[in-house]
């Protein structure tokens, strides 16, 4: 008895500790693959945004930009967009609401490489011969002071915008149906008292129920934020690839994950070490991303009520 | 005694299954009333027609006229939002909104008036003190309302009903879920709040109906099978059903 306990321990103790070595094996391999690069270019690798494979200088600049902005732009779209369709689905009747809570759930089982492949065949085409003229030639968004300075004028279907677009797409099943389980979590009886002293449906969800499972929602975000960062096939086929510092979010770009995945092929020498540095940023990123998440979250939850 | 609510000829139907059948009762104002009968019997889904809280779910639908103050509150016209100011309710359990004490009654004031901040601070001061709350939590108005005891809580939750100046509070087993001492202390609390507001409280505990409430009535398979002052009900009750529940032969 004690000894299969025993046992028992020690197999959850290897497999938990895996976990953490995992986490620390990888910081400290791209660590070390990244060593020549840091001494080359020192920190300012990291605000440098030249980048000249024959001169072999190097800065990380314009791929860190470019996967903020797809990140962000990613973001802004899918977050509305998952919230009101979770919140709808929640209280969607029998048969409608189970069928499109099925479909969201198979979403997201889509490749990111089908994302990509649609977003060349499809996507990028239709924005270049339809949505981008829109924007751009009938609505005149590009002669807008300041929306059109960071519309921009020029397009070809291809660049940051379109691959927001395609990211927050890929993010939404994601997020929403975190969000749609976390509402659905919300005690009917605190829904009812949120109803019974006078709120309105919107009322409701906004201050009652966001607020109680404000940490699910806020999980959600960051599980779409973090695939939004690092996702590679679907961004790589839409955004351009041309590593210049964004002017516009019609421009052509690239990410992090898309400049890994366009030069490891063919780098040697400074250059494979420039790409295990810019992997260790993306890696550094997403660390960071969740850690504020923590903090965050553990810092204001007296304001939000909970229990501590 | 004047009338706050009558109600005459109430059905209501769980989806094709009928759970209350051709209620008619008159509540008596700033008294309380108290609801007793066995469990799946209707007295919370009675109560719950009050505030139209019931409408929340698709499938549930009642017919007939619920009077307050002689306006039909069941009528399509009726502001629900303005009757659920109007009428009050607590749950079975506490359910405080994740949010601070003093964020908890003050919520609801903002949702109805438009005060200045002074005035909604008084109005969550003076309902707190209506609640007997206000000396437990007065040093502590910006921790959360989930770090309060399970009876404080519930006070809590009586505050925030009667921060928005109700005329009728609904109590759905208000003590169900909080311990003998506390419980006490809501019924002491009740008798202060007839005063100001007419009281309905469904209860599983027939010595707190008897302890509580001014009328009784008790519901048996979704009808009301009599209703009369409280001690006419436990001393003399006259219908058959009535004396076999309070006296323990069913329920």
């Amino acid at each position: 008895m004690f000894a299969t306990d025993n046992i028992f321990k020690t197999i959850c103790l290897i497999c938990a500790g895996l976990v953490g070595l995992l986490m620390i094996g990888f910081f400290v391999q791209l660590a070390l693959s990244s060593v020549g690069a840091w001494k080359e270019f020192g920190l300012s690798f990291l605000w440098s945004s030249e980048w000249d494979p024959v001169d072999e200088k190097f800065g990380a600049l314009p791929s860190i930009i470019g996967t903020l902005l797809t990140t962000f732009i990613a973001l802004v779209i899918a977050l509305p967009l998952s919230f009101v369709s979770a919140f709808y689905l929640v209280d969607l009747p029998g048969a409608i609401g189970k069928i499109l809570s099925q479909a969201l759930d198979l979403l997201a089982t889509i490749p990111s490489i089908i994302y990509g492949m649609w977003g060349l065949f499809i996507l990028a085409p239709v924005m270049q011969t339809h949505v981008q003229p829109f924007m751009v030639d009938t609505l005149r968004l590009g002669k807008v002071p300041i929306v059109g300075r960071f519309l921009g004028e020029d397009y070809n279907g291809f660049g940051f915008f379109t691959a927001g677009l395609i990211l927050a797409l890929m993010i939404l099943p994601y997020i929403c149906a975190i969000m749609r389980d976390i509402f659905a979590m919300t005690p009917p009886m605190l829904r009812e008292s949120a109803y019974g002293v006078g709120c309105t449906k919107w009322e409701t969800a906004k201050d009652i129920v966001v607020r109680y499972g404000i940490r699910g929602l806020l999980g959600g975000v960051f599980i779409g934020l973090g695939r939004a960062l690092g996702e590679t096939m679907a961004v790589l086929f839409v955004i351009g690839n041309m590593t210049q510092m964004p002017s516009a979010l019609f421009d052509s770009g690239t990410t992090i994950a898309a400049t890994l995945a366009n030069n490891f092929p063919e780098a040697a020498g400074i250059q494979q070490s420039v790409l295990f540095a810019l992997g260790l940023i993306l890696l550094i990123m997403s660390f960071g991303i969740q850690v504020f998440a923590q903090w965050y979250l553990n810092s204001t939850s007296a304001k939000r009520g909970e229990e501590r | 005694m004047p009338n706050k609510v009558i109600v005459k000829n109430l059905n209501f139907f769980y989806g094709k299954s009928q759970a209350l059948f051709e209620n008619n009762i008159e509540i008596k104002e700033k008294k309380i009333t108290a609801v007793i009968g066995p469990s799946g019997c209707g007295k919370s889904t009675h109560l719950r027609t009050y505030n139209r809280i019931f409408e929340l779910y698709r499938n549930q639908s009642a017919t007939g006229e619920i009077l307050i103050d002689g306006e039909n509150i069941l009528d399509p016209g009726v502001d629900v939002l303005e009757l659920r100011r109007k009428v009050g309710m607590i749950f079975q359990k506490p359910t405080p909104f994740p949010m601070s004490v003093y964020e908890n009654v003050a919520y609801p004031i903002r949702l109805h008036f438009k005060l200045s901040k002074s005035e909604i601070a008084q109005r969550v001061e003076e309902s707190l003190i209506g609640a007997s709350l206000w000396d437990e939590v007065k040093d502590k108005l910006h921790h959360s309302g989930l770090a309060l005891s399970g009876g404080q809580q519930q006070r809590l939750c009586i505050a925030r009903a009667i921060a928005t100046r109700p005329e009728i509070v609904l109590m759905d087993e208000p003590t169900s879920a909080i311990d003998p001492i506390a419980t006490l202390k809501i019924e002491e609390l009740l008798i202060h709040l007839k005063k100001q507001f007419t009281i309905l409280i469904v209860t599983h505990n027939m010595q707190q109906a008897a302890r509580v409430s001014d009328y009784t009535c008790f519901f048996y398979k979704g009808q009301i099978m009599e209703y009369n002052v409280t001690n006419d009900i436990f001393t003399n009750p006259q219908n058959k059903k009535t004396e076999e529940y309070i006296t323990g032969r069913f329920g």
